[in-house]
C-alpha cells in the first residue's frame, strides 16, 4: 500500500481496495466510500470452494437458470475494476492446517469460527499483497482496504473481538476500514487522517438486515444477491462431511483441486473403506465426470441406460467390482431387470464386462451414502 | 474490427468459472495494447463472465459465440494511456 499516511499538498484522490464477495454488504461498503469521493477497485478471491457457478455449470437443470458471476456483476454495477485472485493453493493451508487446530469435529464447517477468522486473515493479507504489487509494478496503489463486514452479523466470524485480531494478523492494521460498522469500532487511519469522514460512515451491528436494506434503498440498489450463509461449500455440512470422509479414507488431510470439484458432483457412496463410487445424477454431471475417465476407473451400463460412475480407489477382488456394478445398476434404467451388464473400465484401456443383479434400495445401507440422505 | 484475427489463444476448456476469467486476466496482463486474445472454453458461464470482466477493465470484446461446440470469446486489449501502466 502507499507508505505515506500524510496527505500531500496536491491532495490526490484517495484510493481504496474493496473485498467484493458479490453480496449486498460489500456493494454497500463500496457505495459508502465512493460517496466520499474515494476511488475504489475491487478484489474477489477464488478458493476452490466457491459455491457460485460451479454446480450451475455442471448440472443440466441449473443451466436453464440465467447465470452470472455476482462479483463481476456487482463490479460492473458499481463501475469499479475487479481483480480476481486465485488463492486456492494458499487456502489449502487454512483448511488443512488451521493455526489454532481443529476442534473436536475435525470439520472445517463445524469448527467454522476459527476457520472463518483464518480465512478473513488470508484474504486481507492477499489484498494487501495485491496493493503492494501494483505499486511495485509502477501502477497506482491503494491507501486503504475496505470490507462489507458487519459486527455480529455472522456469529462465527464477524464478532467485535475478532475484527481487530483479523486486522492485526493480516498486516492491514488500521488501514482496514469497515464502513458499515466503523462507528462502533476504533477509528482507523483513513478516518483519523480525514481521507474519509467518519460521521458519514455507519454503525450497523447484529443480524438484523433492515439497516442494510434501507441503505440499499437510499442508494437506489434494487437488484442484488441475497446472502445465503456464505459463498463457501465448506459451510455446507454435507459437503464438509464428504471432505472429512476423503481425508479418513486416504489417511491424510490433503486434497487437490480435482478432489474438491468432484465432491460437488454426483452421489457419493462408500461401500468399502478403500473405494468410493461417484455416480452421476443427470446428464450434465455425466458430461462433467467424462472428463475424469482417463484418471479414474469407471463403471458404465451397457445393457440399459444409466449413470456414469467414477471409482475413487481400487477394488480388492472381482466380487467388489461386481458389488459396485450392482450398486450402479440400482440407479440405472435396468434397476428392475433380472440382470444388467456393466462395463468396468480402467485408465489405460483395460475393460471388463460384469453381469450383475441390481441391488434393491433396501440392500444399499444408509451409511454408504456420504453427506446426503438416501434418495429414491 | 469484428473479424480481427487472434494474435493469441487461451485454452480454458474444462475449467469452471471463475477459473477461465482468472486465466484470461493473467494472460491479458502479459499482452500489449491492441493485441487480440481468443479464449476457448466449455463452461457456458464464460459467455457472460469473460465479456463482463473485459468491460469492467476497459478491454474490447470483438466477438463471442460457439464454434464446433466450443465457446469462444475474442477480445482486444486496451491500455489506458492516461495512467502510468494500467495493466489489468
Amino acid at each position: 500500500m502507499n507508505s505515506s499516511p500524510a496527505t500531500p499538498p496536491s491532495t490526490p484522490r484517495r484510493r481504496a481496495l474493496a473485498l467484493v464477495s458479490g453480496g449486498l454488504d460489500s456493494m454497500l461498503a463500496v457505495k459508502v466510500i465512493q460517496a466520499q469521493g474515494v476511488e475504489v477497485e475491487g478484489v474477489n478471491f477464488f478458493t476452490g470452494f466457491c459455491v457460485e457457478g460451479h454446480t450451475h455449470a455442471i448440472r443440466e437443470r441449473d443451466r436453464k437458470k440465467p447465470k452470472r458471476n455476482n462479483a463481476l456483476w456487482v463490479a460492473e454495477q458499481l463501475g469499479i475494476k475487479l481483480h480476481i485472485v486465485d488463492i486456492s493453493e494458499e487456502y489449502k493451508d487454512v483448511v488443512l492446517n488451521p493455526k489454532h487446530g481443529y476442534g473436536a469435529n475435525m470439520n472445517p464447517c463445524l469448527d467454522c469460527k476459527i476457520f472463518m477468522v483464518n480465512q478473513a486473515t488470508l484474504m486481507l493479507d492477499k489484498a494487501r499483497e495485491l496493493a503492494d504489487t501494483q505499486v511495485q509494478q509502477g501502477e497506482q496503489g491503494f491507501d486503504f482496504i475496505i470490507t462489507g463486514e458487519v459486527v455480529g452479523q455472522r456469529p462465527k466470524s464477524q464478532l467485535k473481538w475478532t475484527m481487530p485480531v483479523i486486522a492485526r494478523q493480516s498486516g492491514a492494521d488500521d488501514r482496514l476500514l469497515r464502513p458499515l460498522s466503523a462507528k462502533i469500532l476504533e477509528p482507523t487511519l483513513p478516518e483519523r487522517e480525514g481521507w474519509v469522514d467518519r460521521s458519514q460512515l455507519h454503525g450497523f451491528s447484529g443480524r438484523n438486515r433492515k439497516p442494510q436494506m434501507e441503505l440499499a434503498r437510499q442508494f437506489g440498489l434494487e437488484d442484488f444477491a441475497q446472502p445465503a450463509g456464505g459463498c463457501c461449500f465448506l459451510t455446507d455440512e454435507a459437503y464438509s462431511n464428504k471432505l472429512v470422509d476423503l481425508w479418513q479414507a486416504r489417511n491424510k488431510r490433503d486434497y487437490e483441486l480435482d478432489d474438491i470439484m468432484l465432491l460437488k458432483v454426483g452421489r457419493h457412496l462408500r461401500p468399502r473403506p478403500h473405494f468410493k463410487l461417484i455416480i452421476s445424477r443427470e446428464e450434465g454431471e455425466g458430461n462433467f465426470l467424462e472428463g475424469y475417465r482417463y484418471q479414474f476407473p469407471s463403471l458404465e451400463l451397457v445393457s440399459h441406460g444409466g449413470p456414469l460412475t467414477l471409482v475413487d480407489g481400487e477394488f480388492a477382488s472381482t466380487e467388489e467390482a461386481e458389488l459396485a456394478a450392482a450398486i450402479v445398476a440400482r440407479f440405472s434404467q435396468g434397476r428392475s431387470a433380472e440382470r444388467v451388464e456393466v462395463q468396468y473400465n480402467r485408465p489405460g484401456g483395460v475393460s471388463q464386462l460384469l453381469s450383475v443383479r441390481p441391488l434393491s434400495p433396501e440392500e444399499v445401507p444408509q451409511d454408504w451414502y456420504l453427506g446426503e440422505k438416501r434418495r429414491g | 474490427m469484428k473479424s480481427a484475427v487472434a494474435d493469441y489463444q487461451l485454452d480454458a476448456c474444462r475449467l469452471l468459472c471463475p477459473l477461465p476469467v482468472i486465466k484470461t486476466q493473467n494472460r491479458v496482463r502479459e499482452l500489449a495494447h491492441g493485441d487480440v486474445l481468443e479464449v476457448l472454453a466449455t463452461d457456458p458461464g464464460v459467455l457472460n463472465d469473460v465479456p463482463a470482466w473485459a468491460r469492467i477493465n476497459g478491454h474490447q470484446v470483438l466477438e463471442s459465440g460457439r464454434r464446433d461446440g466450443i465457446i469462444f470469446v475474442r477480445l482486444q486489449v486496451v491500455r489506458d494511456t492516461a495512467v502510468n501502466s494500467p495493466h489489468q
